[in-house]
């Protein structure tokens, strides 16, 4: 049988880690069904809806559509990585403010808003509609990510 | 074959091999939790043998833990909180430790009243049906754990009180857990009557209580069907028909079989699967599919094409709804007449997880591990598919990302897709996951109908609304449906529910609907009728104030003399949105609507900002809800919230469309949804009430578009008459 498969090495939630796939294949695949970590969702598959986001070396990327073999040597961080302080500080927002509901776009929603107080610890509404946007949730918890993303912000302020 | 990731990969493996071989219960065992707040939830497995099982609704361990069986589905609506509230509260169990599982399908136990004898989730009816039933599957739980406490301790059981999982005897200072209490209680009988609690009792009902499946979903850890992986499990891909109703004439599969990793190419009812060892090689190898397919019975029309029809057939004859007093009449002697028409586009449900479904098929069994909403139905379905008896067929539920109708309905399409692909792949216990992408979603099927609504109203020389007219045309949900027994006299009810139930009070109403037949399969959508009816009947209500020269809120107000309730929400939502305050700016404008939808009652006064290029912008929603008692007063204003967003994502934008019979729409490129900087601030009041209590899931999507619609004419002078109001996509 014929066979595509080559071995990408990439730091995979701070872990060096190989995997051994198509190299066109999405990194999103590549972590759900070769890595084992199924946190991060697939939603649309061409970068249109954020439920694959994962962080590329601390930038919010869109797993789906970023080939396995392009993450070579760089750090890759999912949702079962997310140990930064500002990512904890999101997390305990999202809990406090109760923001899921059916919960599926949340991963890919709570990897944008960490990439955002990484970069912007204090973002104005303005900031959270450029950085949140292209992250759909069809359950519109929109007002509650918008609340939740100040409330971590004033709890990393603290 | 690729090789895996050692070290992750090896927990991952562990972790399933647990999970296959012991029971599904097993999967939650692989979840370690740091805070006590965070609670798995797990499919329903064996309970143990030591365990209290006083009935079909919990268990209590000798741990002390509660474990609340929930025969609804969670996708979203925060149906695990409430059922597990209802139970907490009467059991007078800690909340720290309630954890929730799902039920078996088994309509014996775990029916949905509201549908009859089926098991299953809809119609925002999981409070309202599991209300008395889990009160007392609680109340009886508690009865027994102090008839336990008495017997230990030699003293009247009325003696006793019971506070978040502890027995106490005040009067001796002696307490025991719940755990404790099990072995005892174990042996004692379940009372067949117990005294509920008094509403003024309650200490979980009607708080903020905290949701059971939060935490899980902030981490990445919560289960979907898409997170299901078995050793061995194959993915599926299915190539469909480009047009509903066409069908495989002949294919190749030769150059999908080459492809690394795809493992069989298989024909089906529906189309041609490929399966694979991974969703990359299946969609690969989907993509590399030929085939011919046969459209000779496929539906070739266009949606343009459809409408057109729609529209002549407003003018001809069809089914009375309703008819009340003499329409015809009042209309022809009215002083002055108002006319419009509203069109409806198909739309998709377009839940954030693509449907999927996992299946394990053998010679006598079959294992469905889905997002499943209409567990009894789709358990029938699969039966039938792969030629076993629905009780050799086990479903496990898992959270559903979103589904707003779509996961219900009577084929039990994704199902028995999967279950067909299974058996077609040799039936060998070999589990297969069938995924959906979201083009298989976006041009899938099974929409809310087109559908085009024309209105008439007379007022006499008062100003008063003296006759009202109103014709729907579009095709029925329940008709070629197990569920068509529900139409009567041509009459499918989900057409005109919203129209035909029509709250105003006037003399003269009648209501017609025209049934249309199109090859397009439909389905109900989040709030079904009222997603169309109510947007109709509540921007015509507000066309016919301003003709008659009142103020939109108060002329409502006025038709409402005899519905206190829905009277009540409509003056709570203009009192908090400032409706007899200050005019808002040039350019801005307020809208109101109320609905009533599953016996809840909403209004909303939406504010609106149009920009010089027409451009809206939905700044503010305040909304007034009363569905009986509240259980949960933040999943309810939750579930307000999403509502509005949901419904302003079709209002703004929503539509599917079709050209010579071929879906115009393919993913969410072209089939645009609300997005965040579009969201608008929602207010939500709760109406305080002791009544029962109803749904809240669908309700607050009813009065959202026509709100918008009518604060777009307030801001501009504009009547929006064609859905959606913005044209293009994202």
């Amino acid at each position: 049988m014929p066979t595509t498969s080559l071995p990408t090495t990439f730091t995979l939630n701070g872990k060096a880690a190989t995997l051994d796939g198509d190299p066109d294949m999405p990194l999103l695949w590549a972590v759900r069904e070769i890595a084992g970590l199924p946190g991060t969702k697939f939603g649309c598959g061409i970068a249109m809806c954020g439920a694959c986001t994962v962080h590329l070396d601390g930038q919010a990327i869109r797993s789906c559509v970023t080939p396995l073999a392009s993450v070579a040597n760089r750090q890759v961080t999912t949702i079962e990585g997310l140990q930064s302080q500002p990512g904890r500080a999101v997390q305990a927002a999202w809990i406090k403010l109760q923001v899921p509901q059916c919960g599926y776009c949340q991963s890919g929603q709570i990897m944008s808003a960490t990439a955002l107080l990484s970069k912007n610890p204090v973002p104005t509404d303005a900031d959270i509609d450029g950085a949140m946007s292209g992250n759909i949730c069809r359950c519109a918890t929109y007002s509650r990510i918008r609340a939740a993303i100040h409330e971590a912000a004033q709890s990393l302020k603290a | 074959m690729a090789t895996r990731l050692s070290d992750i990969r090896r927990d991952r493996r562990a972790f399933l091999k647990n999970a296959g071989a012991v029971s599904v219960a097993a999967l939650t065992i692989g979840f370690e939790w740091t805070a006590s707040s965070r609670r798995a939830l797990a499919v329903a497995g064996a309970a143990p043998d030591t365990a209290l099982v006083p009935n079909a609704f919990l268990r209590v361990g000798t741990d002390g833990s509660v474990t609340v069986i929930a025969k609804h589905l969670e996708m979203g609506q925060g149906a695990y909180t409430g059922i597990a509230t209802i139970v907490a509260e009467e059991l007078d169990a800690d909340w720290e430790r309630i954890r929730v599982e799902s039920a078996p399908a088994d309509a014996k136990r775990y029916a949905n009243f509201v549908f009859g004898t089926m098991q299953g989730t809809g119609g925002s009816s999981s409070m309202a049906n599991s209300w008395m039933q889990l009160r007392e599957a609680g109340a009886k739980a508690r009865a027994v754990l102090v008839a336990a406490a008495a017997k230990e301790w030699h003293v009247p059981a009325s003696d006793l009180v019971v506070d978040k999982g502890v027995v106490l005897h005040p009067n001796t200072h002696r307490r025991a857990t719940f755990g404790a209490l099990v072995p005892t209680a174990r042996s004692l009988p379940i009372p067949d009557k117990v005294t509920l609690k008094d509403p003024r009792d309650f200490k979980l009902i009607g708080q903020k209580v905290p949701r059971v499946d939060v935490p899980a979903k902030c981490d990445g850890s919560a289960q979907f069907t898409l997170d299901t992986a078995f050793p061995g499990m194959l993915v599926a891909l299915l190539r469909r028909p480009p047009r509903f109703g066409g069908t495989v004439q002949s294919f190749d599969g030769a150059a999908a079989a080459a492809i690394p990793g795809v493992v069989k190419v298989v024909q089906v009812p529906r189309g041609i699967a490929v399966i694979a060892n991974s969703f990359w090689a299946a969609k690969r190898g989907r993509d590399a599919l030929v085939i011919t397919w046969d459209e000779t019975h496929a539906e070739k029309r266009s949606s343009a094409e459809l409408m057109q029809e729609y529209r002549r057939l407003a003018d001809q004859p069809a089914r009375s709804a309703r008819n009340q007093g003499n329409a015809a009449d009042a209309l022809s002697s009215a002083a002055h007449k108002i006319s419009a028409s509203y069109e409806f586009p198909y739309l998709a449900h377009a839940p954030m997880e693509p449907l999927d479904a996992v299946v394990k098929l053998t010679a006598d069994s079959c294992e469905i591990w889905a997002g499943d909403q209409f567990q009894t139905m789709d358990q029938a379905n699969a039966a039938n598919t792969c030629g076993l008896k629905p009780e050799q067929v086990s479903i496990h539920t898992l959270y559903a990302g979103g589904s707003f109708g779509r996961r219900a309905n009577a084929w039990s399409d994704y199902i028995v897709e999967a279950v067909s692909i299974a058996k077609a792949h040799g039936g060998d216990g070999t589990p297969i996951k069938l995924q959906w992408t979201r083009e298989d979603d976006i041009g899938g099927g099974l929409y809310r109908p087109m559908f085009f609504h024309k209105l008439e109203a007379g007022l006499n020389a008062q100003g008063e609304l003296t006759g009202w007219k109103q014709v729907i045309v579009g095709q029925s949900i329940m008709a070629g449906t197990p569920l068509a027994a529900m139409i009567k006299d041509g009459i499918d009810p989900t057409s005109v529910e919203g129209a035909a139930s029509l709250a105003y009070k006037i003399p003269n109403i009648s209501v017609d609907l025209s049934t249309t037949t199109v090859g397009v399969p439909v389905l109900w959508w989040r709030v079904v009728g009222s997603s169309h009816t109510t947007f109709a009947v509540e921007m015509f209500i507000d066309e016919i104030a301003h003709a008659a020269g009142q103020d939109p809120f108060e002329f409502r107000r006025k038709l409402l003399g005899e519905e206190p309730r829905m009277k009540r929400v409509l003056e709570l939502a203009a009192e908090k949105a400032g409706w007899s305050g200050a005019p808002l700016p040039k350019g801005k404008g307020r809208g109101i609507a109320v609905a009533e939808a599953f016996k809840t009652f909403v209004a909303q006064v939406a504010e609106v900002s149009v920009d010089a290029s027409g451009q809206v912008k939905v700044d503010r929603v305040v909304c007034a809800v009363d569905c009986g008692t509240a259980i949960n007063p933040d999943v309810i204003t939750a579930q307000m919230e999403g509502g509005v967003g949901f419904g302003l994502s079709a209002a703004l934008y929503g539509a599917i469309t079709l050209k010579d019979g071929h879906v115009e729409q393919s993913n969410f490129n072209s089939y645009r949804v609300l997005r965040m900087n579009e969201m608008p601030k929602v207010e939500v009041h709760i109406v305080p009430s002791t009544e029962p209590p109803t749904g809240v899931g669908e309700p607050g999507v009813a009065p959202i578009g026509p709100a918008v619609a009518n604060a777009i004419f307030a801001a501009t002078g504009q009547r929006a008459h064609v859905f959606p109001f913005v044209k293009g996509s994202a």
